[in-house]
């Protein structure tokens, strides 16, 4: 606060206090990272050294690369994440725009179902979508990865908040330009709902990314499986006690939503923050 | 009764030089209104005063004591936000009794739950309640001290404010733009309400406000601001008729004062577009501005600014009759009485010559004699 | 109150706009009965009955499921397990959360970099962050007990033995939930008028405990509320550690919900037990946004 003379002791404290808790908070990384650097047998000495004594080395990843299907694992993941977030935004905007400014009759009605849908954890219809997706034969499918997902209560929800924010001007003032409902979604609204349409973006991505519930539901083997299944399964099936070759898996796994993290901090920060709030 | 001494107070903000040696005083019980275009630092200078911001030279002093390095509860001032900066979840009653609580009772005493059975809580509480209770009827908020400050009008919540202000006895009131967020109606009346407290407790005020009639209308003295400078601390009658600088001129008076640019001749005549205004003077010759105030102004056959009419401004209790100078091009605005008419095309200007203002080239009023011989 | 308004207008209805407004919520309001409504209208349904997967037929049992689940020892310990792990999770990471909000918010220096450092679990693949905290936890190789060893001190077995398991999942639960609540917390304080934190000083607040009483506690408690709530629901989903780390093990002693009903359900097949189980999941989350919305919320709204 704008205190007068303030004073410079509380200001090195807290540095200092939060630097401490901070790097605590990253041990899983630091620890990860090292392991993912060391030869095996340095790794089973249990030794407190955080910098391999051989100088590191790239053979954990090596053998990850070789006995992995790594880049699947990844192909997957960004595949399910476009799919899920495409159909979520293609859904979700039209819908969000309608309850938000359009009256017809129902409207209220349906809203009321889009907040009887927010109360309700994805993981109550997965049973029954199981057996849905096993009758129709679509295990290990991309189809059966996506499709659960891409109607999104939340994405509607937040969509109808923003765009209620919009003046109504602006929908008037397209109709009298001549524009239809369509194309004013098109050319009006989804414009100016960018930013909106970010943070739920990112919300989604880290949402589907990390997922492991589903994917280990209706996938086996190595040919569909995401990010996160990938991991699994190697952990459980080939690595077992190979750490090292374990937290490569993680390294790799982890980077490039950490990665995409870093590089665009404030929006990420600003995204689950908004999207958190309002769900 | 204490008063308010600011001395050579200057403030950066990164690049930006905000408070330029700025010094002015408040007598003791004296009113004074701090006037300025927004971001002239008048805002910056009253939270240095009450020590929500740091200066970064110059010296403080209120009622007799150096406040620069007190933090701000040790100041002893009560200040009124522009936003009010009511505790959303108090009670009208409890916001007003803040800062009796934080004062009469010791930090013991404020614990919740068990400060309330410590040893001589519940007397001085009772007091609280009583001295705030007083505070808000004398606001005629005596009603309304269960109600949270969302169950309130705009003019009650800026009562609250108020009553949180007077409710103990300050060295100094500190009001940053008070009645910027009423309406027009509201704010005349409460302009007149904030002019009676003052009168019933005679407390030191220092006033901030963009609004010159604000200032005009309520201050002892008004001090007029622009780009971190004081320019002028003075009566409101004599900021008015008597402006020390072309600045305070053109800030002060409603619509604009008419500004001529003039030359000083090497016998002091001051001349408009190469004829004598019947005035001469002091000090250097050299570029000049003649300001004349709308309603100094007047349609005179024989007067010496020839203008022609561009158009008639009806407002009621007067009409505005917007001409220009036939020579400069310069616009020029007269206050008539509310019936006048204007005869088309060319005519002439005449002026009230005891009135007339000159500013010299560095915008610094310029002492003037009015010469026997022209048109009064 | 906007309902209400857009309500009472007199119904000017252009043509063509209620046509257009179910079309645009067509393929929203298709996908929403198929994979969300009727889905869970079927797990509901599923609950009351004996439906295995592969099974020629199935029957309504009534509340025989949840007459099972009451004698079943394993789901008692499941559910035990979860209220534990809530309740260590949800009280630690919301207070640990605002203290470090308070800390970040109190000077500018350093504010962007501690934020980013402390949600990087929210980014992070849980799965492999699991394995990377097994490795941490590691009972011989684990380089948290190689340095309890240099100081004499002989860990136990986090991860594998049944007295700790549960302490050391809801550890990490914790590192993870953390970030999130910080976010939330620096996002209300920063909501917090600057203003009244001045009038605070002007009306006499001296110390940094009074200022956070008079002010900045009362005028974060939506969002106190609102954390309190979503942290208590995310942790009861806690799923991806367990799956990961412990499989419930050992001897069930990292039993949680979500597991429970997921290996009756996909590795059992007992789609209607598993069913069962879903429903009373789905009955404490209700529980918990019911709180929110019914009790809480007037509590905290200042209107």
């Amino acid at each position: 606060m704008a205190e007068p003379r303030a004073n410079p002791w509380p200001c090195a404290l807290r540095l200092a206090f939060l630097a401490l808790l901070g790097l605590l908070f990253l041990m899983p990384y630091i620890w990860m990272i090292s392991a993912s650097l060391k030869p095996l047998d340095e790794i089973f000495r249990a030794s407190l050294n955080l910098l391999p004594e051989t100088g590191g080395t790239l053979r954990n990843y090596a053998r990850v690369f070789e006995n992995v299907p790594v880049l699947t694992y990844l192909w997957n993941g960004v595949v399910v994440c476009a799919g899920i977030l495409f159909f979520q935004l293609l859904f979700a905007v039209p819908a969000g725009y309608a309850l938000a400014k359009l009256h017809f009759p129902g409207r209220d009605w349906l809203f009321g179902l889009v907040m009887l849908g927010l109360l309700v954890p994805y993981h109550v219809p997965a049973l029954p979508l199981y057996v849905g997706f096993s009758w129709l034969g679509l295990l290990n499918t991309y189809t059966a990865l996506i499709t659960p997902s891409i109607i999104s209560v939340f994405a509607i929800f937040l969509f109808r908040q923003f765009f209620k924010a919009l003046p109504d001007e602006l929908i008037h003032a397209a109709r009298i330009d001549g524009m239809n409902e369509l194309s004013i979604v098109w050319r009006v609204i989804l414009p100016n709902a960018l930013p909106a349409a970010t943070a739920f973006a990112i919300f989604s991505v880290v949402a589907h990314w990390n997922d492991l519930f589903w994917p280990l539901i209706v996938v086996t083997g190595a040919e569909r499986a995401t990010p996160a299944l990938g991991v699994l399964t190697f952990r459980s099936e080939e690595a077992g006690d190979d750490f090292g070759a374990l937290m490569a898996a993680s390294v790799i796994m982890t980077a490039p939503l950490v990665l995409a993290f870093l590089f665009a901090q404030r929006r990420f920060v600003e995204g689950i923050a908004t999207t958190g709030l309002k769900g | 009764m204490a008063g308010i001494v600011i001395s050579g107070v200057r403030k950066r903000f990164g690049d930006v030089q905000v408070l330029r040696d700025v010094s002015l005083s408040v007598a003791p019980g004296e009113f004074v209104a701090l006037v300025g275009p927004s971001g002239c630092g008048k805002t910056t200078l009253m939270r240095i005063v009450a020590g929500i911001e740091r200066h970064d030279a110059g010296s403080l002093d209120i009622g007799g004591r150096q406040v620069g390095g007190l933090r701000a509860a040790d100041r002893d001032v009560a200040m009124v936000f522009q936003s009010y900066a009511l505790y959303p979840h108090l009670t009208v009653a409890e916001n007003i009794a803040v800062p009796l609580t934080m004062r009469r009772l010791s930090s013991w005493q404020r614990l919740p739950l068990l400060g309330r059975f410590w040893p001589g809580a519940r007397a001085t509480r009772a007091g609280i309640a009583a001295d705030a209770a007083a505070a808000a009827d004398s606001l005629g908020l005596g009603a309304m001290l269960g109600r949270r400050p969302a169950q309130l009008s705009g003019g009650q919540r800026q009562r609250v404010a108020l009553a949180r202000a007077i409710v103990r006895s300050p060295k100094a009131f500190l009001m940053d733009e008070p009645l910027s967020n009423l309406d027009a109606a509201l704010r005349v009346q409460t302009r007149r309400e904030i002019v009676d407290i003052h009168r019933r407790v005679g407390a030191t005020t220092l006033y901030v406000t963009h609004d010159q009639s604000e200032a005009l209308t309520m201050a002892d003295r008004v001090a007029v601001m622009q780009a971190g400078q004081i320019l002028q601390v003075d009566t409101p009658e004599r900021i008015y008729a008597d402006p020390a600088d072309l600045r305070v001129a053109t800030f002060i008076g409603s619509p604009r004062i008419n500004t001529l640019p003039a030359e000083i001749r090497a016998d002091g005549m001051v001349m408009v577009a190469g004829l004598a205004m019947g005035l001469r003077a002091e000090g250097a010759a050299g570029e000049a501005t003649l300001a004349l105030r709308p309603e100094d102004l007047r349609p005179d056959p024989a007067g010496t600014l020839p203008v022609v009419t561009e158009h008639l401004e009806f407002l009621g209790e007067c009409t505005l009759l917007h001409a220009r100078h036939a020579g400069l091009g310069t616009a020029l605005t007269l206050r008539l009485p509310p019936g006048a008419t204007a005869a088309q095309g060319p005519f002439r200007l005449g002026f009230s010559a005891p009135r007339a203002l000159v500013f010299g080239a560095d915008g610094r009023r310029r002492a003037v004699r009015v010469l026997e011989a022209a048109h009064v | 109150m906007s309902e209400a308004v857009a309500r009472a207008r007199p119904t000017f209805v252009p043509r063509g706009e209620g046509w257009a407004g179910w079309m645009l919520c067509l393929p929203a309001v298709l996908s929403y009965l198929l994979l969300l409504l009727l889905p869970t209208l079927a797990a509901v349904l599923l609950a009351f009955t004996d439906y295995e997967l592969g099974a020629p037929g199935l029957a309504w049992i009534g509340l025989g499921n949840f007459q099972e689940l009451l004698d079943d020892r394993g789901f008692r310990i499941s559910l035990r397990n979860t209220l534990i792990y809530v309740g260590i999770v949800a009280p630690v990471s919301i207070a640990g959360a605002l203290a470090l909000a308070l800390l970040i918010e109190a000077a500018t220096r350093g504010r962007a970099l501690f934020r980013a450092v402390f949600f990087l679990p929210m980014v992070s693949l849980p799965v492999a962050m699991a394995t990377a905290w097994q490795y941490l936890l590691h009972p011989t190789i684990g380089p948290l007990n190689a340095a309890l060893a240099q100081l004499g001190i002989a860990g136990p077995a986090w991860l594998t033995s049944s007295d700790t398991v549960l302490l050391s999942l809801a550890f990490i639960g914790i590192w993870e939930a953390i970030g999130f609540n910080l976010v939330l917390f620096l996002a209300g304080l920063t909501a917090i008028p600057r203003e009244l934190h001045q009038a605070a000083e002007v009306d006499g607040v001296k110390s940094a405990w009074e200022r956070f009483r008079l002010v900045t506690w009362p005028l974060l408690g939506p969002t106190t509320l609102f954390v309190v709530t979503i942290t208590m629901i995310r942790s009861v989903r806690v799923f991806d550690s367990v799956a990961v780390l412990t499989q419930g093990g050992p001897n069930r002693a990292s039993e949680v919900l979500l597991y429970t009903m997921y290996t009756e359900g996909f590795t059992f097949f007992r789609l209607g037990y598993s069913a069962a189980i879903t429903l009373v999941f789905l009955i404490i989350v209700l529980g918990l946004m019911l709180l929110q919305t019914r009790v809480l919320d007037k509590r905290v709204h200042y209107g």
